[in-house]
């Protein structure tokens, strides 16, 4: 520590208000991720991930990246999440605990994460085991900082993204949208005949048509 | 601050989503969890950008990108989860085999109607039925 100390680097022991902030919002961050995947109550998943999405924003105010911290609240907390709940509540998912939420390849799923989980802490540590980031002096991800780098250096991407965004704007409403002819194309032949003898029936004669279809539905 | 602890913390959330996406059997929490692991992504290369003090601030550009990317991968994800649910009647990822390899079960319909007679095996015999009718409820 006296090493690294006269290294000008502060050492493992002697933890900055920072880290520990960092520490505590990363231990909530990760308990919320956990309870993200592992609970049987879909829309509890849903309100977790944005305890989990939040407590990234802050490690985000705390790396100083104001902006970015901002645009995380705004897009992920703000419009995912919800776009996430909206789905759940479309695909009819039922409310309260459901048994079958988990696969049944489960321990094989846990046995891949711990593995990529130890191969890369291992990995990480050993090599950043003596870097620290100076986070000292003007922020570096205010919105003053981030509007001169994202216009001056990074425009040509910014307008691509902007294609991208209404390709997939146009590309969500195309795929949600009711194909009626194709879905009248996949019924049964039964039902098609059903109601093509249904509408000629009618055609030809109203009133008799209306009874025989009347009598049909009866029946 | 030390640089291990971003790192650490995004490689364990990285290995949370992984783990969600190899589990859960409902698509939305599969989503769910790749949002997880594009967030881990994010922290990564906004404290790999911190500590580097890049001038192009590439980290950062590159994590507004991928937050907007993700934004429209979860738009059209949830628009292919709904026509899969609309069509098919349910979101289990583990129900949806019609392309998968094995023929047991969930062959296509057409399929099912040429094969039934006579080169099915005995076993696939007892759940084809099964399976056709409720694609056939499916789909009407």
């Amino acid at each position: 520590m006296n090493l690294a100390a006269a290294a000008g680097h502060p050492g493992f022991l002697s933890p900055t208000g920072v880290e520990i902030a960092f520490l505590l919002v990363g231990v909530a961050t990760l308990g919320a991720a956990v309870v993200t995947v592992t609970t049987k109550q879909l829309v509890h998943a849903a309100l977790w991930l944005v305890v989990a999405l939040g407590g990234l924003a802050v490690e985000y105010l705390l790396l100083t990246a104001e902006f970015i911290a901002w645009v995380q609240v705004l897009i992920y907390v703000g419009s995912i999440v919800v776009l996430l709940l909206f789905g759940l509540m479309l695909t009819r998912a039922p409310i309260g605990r459901s048994p079958d939420a988990d696969s049944g390849n489960r321990w094989v799923a846990l046995g891949v994460a711990a593995a990529s989980a130890a191969a890369l802490v291992w990995v990480v540590v050993d090599a950043f085991r003596a870097t620290w980031i100076d986070l000292d002096g003007p922020a570096q991800g205010s919105t003053d900082v981030t509007g001169a780098f994202l216009f001056r250096h990074w425009v040509l991407p910014f307008e691509a993204l902007s294609v991208l965004l209404l390709a997939a704007l146009v590309g969500a409403i195309v795929l949600s949208r009711k194909n009626t002819e194709s879905t009248q194309g996949t019924q049964g032949t039964q039902g098609t005949k059903d109601a093509a003898a249904r509408r000629t029936a009618t055609g030809d004669d109203p009133a008799t048509g209306d009874d025989d279809a009347t009598r049909e539905d009866k029946s | 601050m030390h640089l291990a602890y971003p790192a650490v913390l995004a490689a364990l959330l990285f290995c949370t989503g992984l783990y969600g996406v190899l589990a859960r059997r409902n698509t939305i929490l599969v989503l769910m969890s790749v949002e997880l692991m594009l967030n881990a992504v994010n922290l990564n290369l906004v404290a790999f950008d911190v500590w580097l003090r890049d001038t192009l601030h590439s980290g950062q550009a590159l994590t507004l990108f991928t937050i907007a990317v993700a934004a429209a991968e979860i738009g059209i994800g949830l628009a292919i989860v709904l026509a899969v649910h609309r069509s098919r009647g349910t979101s289990d990822v583990d129900r949806l085999r019609d392309t998968a390899e094995t023929d047991d079960a969930e062959a296509l319909p057409d399929d099912t109607d040429d094969a039934a007679d006579g080169a099915r095996a005995t076993a696939d015999q007892a759940t084809a039925p099964a399976g056709k009718a409720q694609k056939a409820e499916a789909t009407a």
